[in-house]
């Protein structure tokens, strides 16, 4: 490597904003060593997270607020010199010395100074007791101050200043225990560049029930006492006693170094930098809260690590600007969340604001809206900022607002949700503005790299490091994501057939599969097993309709779709003809007697109202059929997961009350849709009238008339767990009730889950009825008329199955219980005799 | 179709039925010497396997109904009524420790199988 090459980079300043500069650097020229850096700190301590310094005195460690321990400088090379700030800068040599006499010559001095506490003007400040709250040492000392307490002396505290870091003091002084802690402000509110006088009102009532006083409109002129503070005095004449005081009104950047070695300043203070954050020396760059950029400076983490990005990529030959930065926050101050984005205060004749206050709570929240209600300017939340990062992340992307923008605040109120959360924002979107991480960035890592926990994701992405106010919303998105893939992974088949029932579907239709071993070979391993093989023939039959018992895939069915029959105790089969609506002439009841008498059945009426017939052995079933099917009967594909029977009241035909022929409409609708393969059984019923005898409302379908049409109701159960069918549509004819019946069961077939009953089904649908009423009645997604065509082509090459078999000598065969010996029926099967019928022996 | 027998070594070999009569990837029962016994056509590995007809969990004659399948390597059958899943190698069940059920050797000759019993 050419040695000329290396720069010398010199970074004055060891807080968070210079390390995260040294960070960034270290990790952007990972492959091609292209600098070295000196890093000069004037504390004792390496790099800590000043923003939850309040931490300190609830007992995290020094140690614990460290952002990276000095052996990673040294393991990335970096020169590090601890409590010897920077005394001079030779630009001329371009070197800088340091307290300690260290000489050090830079291609690249970065400024990252940061700021110190702002002192007002007060006469006493200089007593004993009076502080400043910066530093860890500061803190110390603080505590050390305060140890007193025990002895008696100092029982009474105060913070001057209401402000962010203010407040933030005030929680410290509440953790020494003092007895009095007091709050002293020069603005008429709380936190004035943050929140509203209203939003100060509330937060002043909670930080008051946990033992604050607040002084507002208070300007201190004197601090009283001695050698040690006694109190403080006022303008308006008040006097407050008081034995120590932090002072925290604000902060001065530290361009002192700056200013002596004639680089720019700014006249109120802060070194003057472009909007590369090159200073008035293109040589030397400032950062940090040290830095006036865009006119102002910026007294937040999260923009300081914006312009480390920027001069570290800089460097590395990557031209970026520096950008106005968002100065939206959220913080918890002492237990109370305040959250303040975009212009909290906007108003005027081009905004809108919507404010939510519940004293009792200790709530308040403003947004404020663009007043074609289109887009959120704004706003401030106080004691409840769980929208926060919604809220954020809806102003900054500019997202379009819903029609009632008041339900961003309140949340939804009953009918449907609002939005859909953090996996409705963009990918784009800001989720980490600290580290400049985004929702893609953290979806990526979660879903394709396995980093589920916070910490993996810090550790990756870094999000979560700085302010730690996103950390919610990672932890929304870790569980967004995972709750897809977790969906995912449960509906994958088996371990043969890693995919869901859906995505199956659409790959065997795609490829025009038809056999279960063809799409083993092309899309599982192993050889299948009791759950994807009956799924696969759900799926061949849904999408082909073909015999069911043809090209291997007799043994990929359940047993009782390969005997097309319903296996009982003993190894019998049951047999159940079609009825469609329960409508029956006398002598297919006769003949259906007369088999059941030949073949020794045992007889009962279904509750799908069709006659079962049970004991039949497996080699009697084809002779069976052949009777039944000669008498005119089809299957009832009791035995399948298709639909079972369409219920019916007698209706109009007979009934005084009837309104509608609810027993012609039910024999049309079982006879279209019979047969057809679902991923679980469809029941169905129509009623003549309200008083609904047929209970439609607990089937997969039922229909319901009225006095101008049919009322459709869909996903109810009776079973394990009955639910009511609800309403999808309301007085249609008969083509628009079966159109929409087309539609959804086909939406069914493709979407469900095996073993899926529509209930079930619907209560997993995200948007629920809504959504399913937008699909099938108003065709949001378009694919109506595709469904329609699918179903029609169902209906359209339906074949009995039974007659297929009875036809198909081949077939046939295979309904025998030995294989050498096919004469002879099951020698185990055995019954008993009740109520002069049979019944299977009961097993052991 | 008769049940022919074959000494032979120790084994007694039974011709149980035509290579054809065992749909592929599938089973079916013969009876062998009075015994039932679930002969299965694993066509995807070119295999055969023999097992008891019945299901010990509630003595039903239905294994041969059965579908058969994987479980990682080994191959299995699951009863129609349960769905207690069986080994085909060694019988033992795979969802419940306390069921097995005999397995016999398979061999095919000339297009017929033969159950060793």
């Amino acid at each position: 490597m050419n040695t000329n090459t290396i720069k010398h980079v010199v970074v004055i300043g060891n807080g968070m904003v210079g390390y995260k500069f040294c960070e960034k650097l270290i990790a952007k020229q990972k492959n091609e060593h292209r600098f070295t850096l000196t890093v000069f700190g004037e504390e004792p301590r390496v790099a800590y997270d000043r923003v939850h310094l309040s931490a300190y005195f609830d007992g995290k460690t020094a140690d614990e607020l460290t952002l990276a321990p000095t052996d990673w400088y040294a393991e990335n090379g970096i020169t590090l010199f601890l409590t010897d700030p920077v005394v001079a800068i030779d630009r001329e040599r371009k070197q800088v010395r340091s307290h300690h006499g260290v000489v050090v010559p830079y291609d690249y001095l970065v400024l990252a100074t940061g700021s110190g506490a702002f002192v007002p003007p007060v006469a006493g400040v200089e007593k004993d007791g009076v502080f400043v709250y910066r530093t860890i040492e500061d803190l110390d000392l603080i505590q050390s101050y305060a140890r007193n307490a025990r002895a008696g002396l100092t029982r009474k505290g105060a913070v001057l200043g209401g402000g962010l870091l203010g407040l933030e003091a005030a929680k410290a002084l509440l953790d020494l225990g003092l007895d009095e802690a007091h709050v002293v402000e020069f603005a008429p509110r709380l936190m004035p560049r943050q929140i509203d006088d209203a939003g100060s009102g509330v937060l002043q009532r909670q930080l008051e029930s946990l033992g604050l006083t607040i002084h507002l409109s208070k300007s201190t002129q004197q601090i009283t006492g001695d050698e040690a503070i006694t109190g403080m005095q006022f303008a308006d004449g008040s006097h407050l006693d008081v034995d120590m005081l932090i002072i925290s009104a604000g902060i001065r950047p530290r361009d002192e170094l700056a200013k002596a070695s004639g680089i720019d300043t700014h006249a109120r203070g802060g070194i003057l930098v472009d909007d590369f954050l090159q200073t008035s020396d293109p040589s030397i760059f400032a950062i940090g809260e040290c830095a006036v950029a865009h006119h102002m400076i910026y007294g937040l983490v999260a923009p300081g690590y914006e312009m480390a990005e920027v001069v570290a990529s800089r460097l590395m030959g990557t031209e970026k600007e520096f950008k106005p930065f968002d100065m939206s926050t959220k913080l918890k101050l002492i237990g109370t969340d305040v959250g303040s984005f975009g212009d909290p205060f906007a108003s005027g004749p081009n905004c809108r604001t919507i404010v939510y206050e519940n004293k009792a709570k200790g709530v308040y929240k403003r947004i404020n809206i663009s007043a074609d209600g289109k887009e959120l300017l704004g706003g401030i939340l106080v004691g409840d900022a769980d929208q926060y990062n919604m809220l954020l992340q809806t102003c900054k992307n500019k997202t379009v607002l819903p029609p009632d923008p008041e339900d961003l605040i309140l949340g939804s109120r009953g009918g449907e949700e609002a939005g859909a959360g953090v996996m409705a924002l963009p990918d784009d979107a800001l989720i980490c503005s600290c580290e400049a991480v985004t929702k893609g960035m953290l979806c990526h890592e979660i879903a394709e790299n396995g980093h589920t926990s916070i910490d993996g994701l810090k550790k990756v992405t870094k999000a979560c490091t700085g302010c730690g106010g996103c950390t919610p919303m990672v932890k929304d998105l870790i569980q967004s994501v995972l709750k897809q893939q977790g969906v995912y992974v449960r509906n994958v088949l088996c371990e043969h057939l890693e995919y869901s029932r859906q995505e199956l579907l659409d790959l065997i239709k795609i490829n025009g599969l038809k056999t279960y071993n063809a799409v083993l070979d092309l899309f599982g391993h192993g050889d299948g097993c009791e759950i994807c093989k009956p799924a696969v023939a759900s799926i061949l039959a849904s999408l082909w309709n073909e015999n069911i018992l043809e090209k291997g895939r007799a043994t990929i069915q359940d047993s009782n779709d390969r005997y097309l029959a319903n296996i009982q105790k003993g190894g019998t089969y049951s047999v159940v003809p079609r009825i469609p609506g329960g409508e029956i002439t006398p002598d297919k009841l006769i003949v259906i007697g007369q088999v059941a008498k030949k073949y020794g059945l045992y007889t009962k009426i279904t509750g799908g109202q069709r006659i079962d017939l049970f004991g039949a052995h497996v080699g009697d079933l084809p002779n069976i059929w052949e009777e039944l099917i000669a008498a005119g009967f089809e299957s009832g594909h009791a035995y399948g997961k298709a639909l079972r029977t369409v219920k019916s009241c007698v209706g109009s035909t007979w009934c005084r009350f009837g309104v509608q022929d609810s027993v012609s409409f039910a024999i049309e609708v079982e006879e279209r849709y019979k047969g057809i393969r679902a991923p679980h059984k469809l029941k169905s019923a129509v009623s003549g009238c309200t008083r609904e005898c047929a209970e439609a409302q607990s089937k997969d379908f039922g229909i319901i008339a009225t006095e101008k049409g049919w009322n459709l109701y869909v996903c109810g159960n009776g079973g394990i767990k009955p639910q009511h069918a609800l309403l999808l549509a309301s007085d249609i004819d008969k083509a628009t009730c079966i159109r929409y019946i087309d539609r959804f069961l086909m939406f069914y077939i493709k979407t469900a889950d095996p073993l899926t009953r529509t209930a079930t089904w619907l209560n997993k649908m995200e948007g629920g009825i809504s959504y399913l009423k937008a699909v099938v009645v108003d065709d949001v997604l378009g694919i109506a008329a595709d469904l329609e065509r699918e179903m029609q082509q169902l209906v359209d090459t339906f074949m009995c199955e039974w007659t297929e078999v009875v036809e198909n000598p081949h077939l046939r065969q295979r309904f025998a219980h030995f294989v050498n010996a096919p004469e002879q029926k099951d020698p185990a099967v055995h019954f008993e005799s009740m109520r002069d019928q049979k019944r299977a022996r009961e097993w052991v | 179709m008769e049940a022919i027998s074959i000494h032979q070594d120790k084994q007694t070999w039974h011709a149980a039925c035509r290579v054809e009569d065992i749909p592929a990837d599938g089973g079916a029962c013969a009876l062998i010497g009075g015994r039932q016994i679930a002969i299965f056509n694993f066509s995807r590995r070119g295999e055969w396997y023999a097992t008891d007809n019945e299901c010990p969990h509630r003595q039903q004659m239905v294994l041969s109904r059965g579908m058969i399948g994987s479980q990682g390597d080994d191959p299995k059958v699951a009863c129609p009524f349960h769905k207690k899943t069986f080994s085909l190698k060694n019988g033992q069940c795979l969802n419940d420790d306390g069921y097995r059920i005999n397995t016999f050797p398979v061999k095919v000759e000339n297009g017929i199988v033969y159950i060793g019993v």
